[in-house]
Order: structure tokens, then C-alpha cells, then sequence
């Protein structure tokens, strides 16, 4: 077909053929570099909070009250995304909701990552009764409703920053288990873990360096692909006031904050939602860019 | 010739599944001596590989168990030994080479890590002991330039040069006893010869008791001093190596090494066994090999023929030897 093309097609066919592919070639940088940059610049944000904003987020002037970010009509230059109801700007308190956001998704993936983990061995490798146990309680923590959880944790102990980590840990770790038992189920059948066994190493030893090592590579996934939904489910719990309480901001809570006020104060809410989308965002893609690197099935490609 | 390394008496192991029991090993008894290649042939689904596993204790529990029959290493039974005392003995005094070398190997760590594991296991060395053992292992096993090969990962590695170093960790504390599971069907021909000169090199310097198991008696007659013929569960005949090939006493035997293909016989069909192995959970009454067989007396039907000893150390069961 090709050959009976007049010459100038052909290198028109194939310019064109280049393009898409350059094309393709960008955005897949972009998809690695920008959620990069954009989770250091939130977590340089939330570390350093304290130097990037030092006055007290909490304290607002009551006569700056429902200022507009600084680039609209009426806004000020000191309060560059505006203020709140009760006078507090909205940008420190997203420098300082960074931090609880941040922290309460970085505190819940290691948990849940860690007895998920372990427990996914635990029963991959000893089937039997001990898999079906670990597995029907992954079961009822799967199908168990979280906000119900959360509500009675919340009575019981009060909202806050533990409330939301246990919340989101006691049932989080049922997804790791699932996925790394299914792991450690091919794992085990495996010819070197026979060979393990042919050694004389124990249970406890197979299960370390044997099967641990082989599931890193979909538990760093796993993780990477958590840190998106963390944040929604904290923004959530925090948005239902359950969560993070006031005064302490956390970006769900100032979701929350300005819901009364959508129509004549948008900015309230909308800043912090913006950065729990491009939070989640930037987690997932990173996620994605991580498993197609881990991958060597789709490494080739 | 040499001290008796391994004797196994009256071996039974069974699975226990939804449908019964299975009895994939039924009564198997050899000896092995230090020095000496036993090897145990049989048709796929025989019982080979399950004999191979109950020698390990690694039966997969809890369907798999050891019922009857005694095991003796050195004199010692290692079916009375706790899990844990079994733990010391594998790798040890008994140890395995797998069929899939590709599979064997963990590609997370450096071979020099995953020999250095069993050396460090077994023996109560200092940590700057384990390399020069590990170095001895691959030499042991001819692997050109052991100190650079120390550090490669299993995938840098060739598929040949993969089962040396498996056969590297099997023998680096230099076990009594080295069960070999077809450890030459993955290679192709070349390596398989030179493979198998390897086994021949081990055991002159280790004096190691070999335990071959194959469905090839090309590769028999290469290795193996002594043979078992395994069929549904039982050895059938056992005879020195020259000696089956010289004279087979059974039907199955003969059977089994006419359907080997010969360079000088070429135009002639190969000769095959028809039928397939009878079910493990329905065997025949009689002989078990009975239904297949062409010499089948009305006899072979009823009663299961007994082991006959024709000399020393050549046994055959069949009702048809006198």
C-alpha cells in the first residue's frame, strides 16, 4: 500500500505519525512531573507551615469579615484568597489544613498498609482455617459502613484527629489484606519458596524474605493510589463534622465552613476544595505512573 | 560397597481429598548407599514426585500424610522427629533440586544471598565465612567466575546457569542425601548432558547418596547405578541399572524401555503402552498393571502378585516371573 503512495503522502503520513506520538510522549511526562511537583509544593506547605504563615490561622478579624481574594473587586492584598466569616483568611488556613489533611492520610496508608500487609501474608500463606478467619473479617470490615463507624467512635470519643485516623484504620486495612493475600497466594506455589522450604526455613523466615519482598511492588501501588481517597474520606468526615473540629482547619471542615455561604462568598469554600482535588489528582496519576513502572508486563510497552 | 545413607521401609503416603482417599504412594521400600545414583522411574501421576516430598517431610498437610512406614537417615528415623528438628535435617542432611529452575529461584535476591541463606541456616558460621562457602558451592557446581556471579540476580542469568546455581544451594552444606525432581526437563539437550556429568562430578568429591527421579531412561542409563520401576504407587522392579536394560523381568519394565526410540531401528513404529495408569482411587483388583498388560494371566487378576527376589539386589513383582 505504502509503496504506491506518491512520495510527498508518505512523508506526510509518517510527519503526522510523529506528532502523535510526540504528543504522546509530553503528556506522559507531564503526567509524572506536574502531580510531582504538585504533592512536594502541599507537603513543603504543610511541614513548613509555620514559616510560610506565621501568624495564628485560627484568629480572624471580625471587621475583615467575607473579603474577596485579592484579585477581585474589594479584595486586599494582605488576604490574597480572601477571608471568612468570622475574618480569617483562607489562605493560611489552607497552608495550615495541609497539614492535618496530610497527616491523617500519611498516618492511616502506613497503618492500614502495615496490618494489611501482614495479615494478607499471614493468610496467603497459612491457608486454611487461618485464611478463611483473617478472610471473613476482611469481609465484615469491607461490607461494614464507615460512616456508621465513625459516628460511634465519634460519640464515644469525641471528634478530632484520632477519631478520623481510627476511623479510616479500622476498616481501611481490609483492601491491603484482600489484595496481598491474593498475592501471596501465587507466591507461595511458587518453585522458590518450595526451595525455601527444601532449605529448612521456617514459616516465620518464608514469609519475610520470601513473600514480603515479592508484594512490595503492589503494596507501594496500593499505597500511592490510598493517598487521593484518604484525603476525600478525612475531607469527608471533617465536611459531616466528624472529623477535624474547630478551630483547627482541615480542608473538608473549611468545605463545610462556607456552605452557608456559597452564594455570596464562594471563595470560602471553593479554595479548599480545589486543593483536595488536585491533591487527589496528582495522588492518582502518581499511582498510575508507579504501577506502570513496577509493572514488567507493561514495561515493554 | 559403602554404608547405607538412606533406607526407606514400607512407605506409605495418602491424600485425603472430597473423594476418598488416595493412596499415591503404597508401599515402597529402597536403600540408598553414600556414593550410589537410585533412581526411580515411572510414568507420569506414579508416585514419584509424592515419594521425592515425603522423603522431605513436605507433603502438602494437611491433605497429604505419611501413614505408615519408616525413614531412616543415618540410622535415624526422621518420621519421629518434631517439625522442628525436621527443619535442621532439610537442606542439611537431605535436600531437593526442583524440575523449574527458572521458578526456584527468588528474583528479589542476589544468588550469593540465596545460597548464603541455607549456609547461614545450618551451619554457625561468622558472617565472613558465608561468602567463601558460597563461592565453594558454585564451584562445586562449575560456575565459571563464582565471585562476580555472587552478585548477579537470577534473571542475568541463563536458563542452565539458573539449575547449577539451584543445585548450588541444595548442595552448599553438603547434605548426605540429594533427591533430583527431573531437574532435566526444563533444559535443552546440551545442557541435559552436561548437566547430568555435573551429578557425576558432585558425588565423586561429596560422596553424596543421589535420588534421580525421571520418566527417561535415557537419562537412567547415563546416571543411575540402581533403578526402581514405579507403577501406581509401588516399585515393580528394582535391579541394577545394566541389568534392567540387559534382561527387564516386567511386563511394564519391558514395555517402558521398548518405547524408548533407537538410532538403529528406523523405520519401525514406536512402540507404546496402551491404556492410561489406572486411578489411584480405584485400583484393579490383582495386579495393578494388569489391564494394560499383554501377558495378563487369569491369576494377575485376582490375587496382587508378590515381590520375587531373582538375585541379590534385582526384585521383580510379577506372577509371570518364576
Amino acid at each position: 500500500m505504502l509503496s504506491t503512495m506518491p512520495i510527498g503522502e508518505k512523508v506526510k503520513a509518517k510527519k503526522k505519525y510523529r506528532g502523535v506520538t510526540r504528543v504522546a510522549r509530553v503528556i506522559q511526562k507531564f503526567a509524572f512531573w506536574v502531580p510531582l511537583i504538585i504533592m512536594v509544593i502541599m507537603i513543603i506547605m504543610a511541614i513548613f507551615a509555620p514559616l510560610i504563615a506565621p501568624h495564628d490561622p485560627n484568629l480572624g478579624k471580625i471587621t475583615e469579615r467575607y473579603l474577596p481574594p485579592s484579585f477581585m473587586e474589594g479584595g486586599k492584598s494582605n488576604h490574597l484568597l480572601g477571608t471568612d466569616q468570622i475574618g480569617r483568611d483562607v489562605l493560611r488556613r489552607l497552608i495550615y489544613g495541609a497539614r492535618v489533611s496530610l497527616s491523617v492520610s500519611l498516618f492511616v496508608i502506613c497503618i492500614t498498609g502495615a496490618i494489611g500487609t501482614m495479615l494478607g501474608i499471614v493468610a496467603g500463606f497459612g491457608g486454611g482455617r487461618t485464611d478463611a478467619i483473617i478472610m471473613r473479617v476482611v469481609d465484615v470490615a469491607l461490607s461494614f459502613p464507615g460512616l456508621l463507624l465513625a459516628m460511634l467512635l465519634c460519640v464515644a470519643i469525641g471528634p478530632g484527629f484520632l477519631t478520623v485516623v481510627l476511623a479510616l484504620s479500622l476498616l481501611g486495612w481490609a483492601g491491603y489484606a484482600r489484595m496481598i493475600r491474593s498475592e501471596a497466594l501465587r507466591i507461595v506455589q511458587s518453585d522458590f519458596v518450595a526451595q525455601a522450604r527444601i532449605t529448612g526455613a521456617s514459616g516465620m523466615r518464608i514469609m519475610f524474605k520470601h513473600i514480603f519482598p515479592n508484594v512490595i511492588n503492589s503494596l507501594i501501588v496500593l499505597m500511592t493510589l490510598q493517598v487521593g481517597m484518604m484525603i476525600l474520606a478525612e475531607a469527608g468526615l471533617s465536611y459531616l463534622g466528624l472529623g477535624i473540629s474547630v478551630p483547627t482547619s482541615s480542608w473538608g471542615a473549611m468545605v463545610s465552613d462556607g456552605r452557608a455561604n456559597l452564594d455570596n462568598a464562594w471563595w470560602i469554600s471553593a479554595f479548599p476544595g480545589a486543593c483536595i482535588g488536585l491533591v487527589v489528582l496528582s495522588g492518582n496519576f502518581l499511582g498510575d505512573w508507579i504501577r506502570d513502572r513496577l509493572d514488567p508486563r507493561l514495561r515493554q510497552l | 560397597m559403602s554404608e547405607v545413607v538412606i533406607q526407606v521401609e514400607n512407605l506409605h503416603t495418602s491424600f485425603f481429598t472430597r473423594m476418598g482417599e488416595v493412596k499415591a504412594v503404597d508401599g515402597i521400600s529402597f536403600s540408598v548407599n553414600a556414593g550410589e545414583t537410585f533412581g526411580i522411574v515411572g510414568e507420569s501421576g506414579c508416585g514419584k514426585s509424592v515419594t521425592g516430598l515425603s522423603l522431605l517431610r513436605l507433603l502438602p498437610e494437611p491433605a497429604g500424610q505419611i501413614i505408615a512406614g519408616k525413614i531412616f537417615i543415618e540410622g535415624k528415623n526422621i518420621l519421629e522427629l518434631t517439625k522442628k528438628q525436621m527443619r535442621a535435617y532439610r537442606g542439611k542432611m537431605i535436600s531437593m533440586i526442583l524440575q523449574d529452575p527458572l521458578q526456584s529461584l527468588n528474583p528479589c535476591y542476589m544468588i550469593g544471598d540465596q545460597i548464603g541463606e541455607s549456609v547461614r541456616l545450618h551451619q554457625d558460621l561468622p558472617e565472613n565465612m558465608v561468602e567463601p562457602e558460597v563461592i565453594s558451592a558454585l564451584r562445586l557446581l562449575r560456575i565459571p567466575a563464582p565471585e562476580v556471579r555472587l552478585k548477579e540476580y537470577p534473571f542475568q542469568l541463563s536458563g542452565g546457569m539458573r539449575q547449577r546455581v539451584v543445585g548450588a544451594i541444595a548442595m552448599s552444606c553438603r547434605p548426605r542425601v540429594l533427591i533430583a525432581d527431573e531437574p532435566t526437563t526444563a533444559l535443552d539437550a546440551t545442557i541435559q548432558a552436561q548437566y547430568l556429568s555435573l551429578f557425576d562430578d558432585i558425588q565423586q568429591k561429596t560422596n553424596v547418596a543421589i535420588i534421580f527421579i525421571t520418566h527417561d531412561f535415557g537419562v537412567v542409563a547415563r546416571i543411575c547405578d540402581r533403578v526402581g520401576v514405579m507403577y501406581a504407587g509401588r516399585f515393580v522392579e528394582t535391579a541394577p541399572t545394566r541389568e534392567i536394560f540387559k534382561s527387564p523381568k516386567h511386563p511394564y519394565t519391558q514395555a517402558l524401555i521398548s518405547s524408548v526410540p533407537k538410532l538403529d531401528k528406523k523405520d519401525e513404529r514406536l512402540f507404546s503402552i496402551e491404556g492410561q495408569p489406572p486411578s489411584m482411587m480405584r485400583l484393579p483388583p490383582g495386579c495393578r498393571f494388569g489391564p494394560r498388560c499383554n501377558l495378563c494371566m487369569d491369576i494377575c487378576k485376582e490375587q496382587e502378585p508378590p515381590e520375587i527376589k531373582i538375585s541379590d539386589n534385582h526384585s521383580v513383582s510379577c506372577w509371570r516371573v518364576k
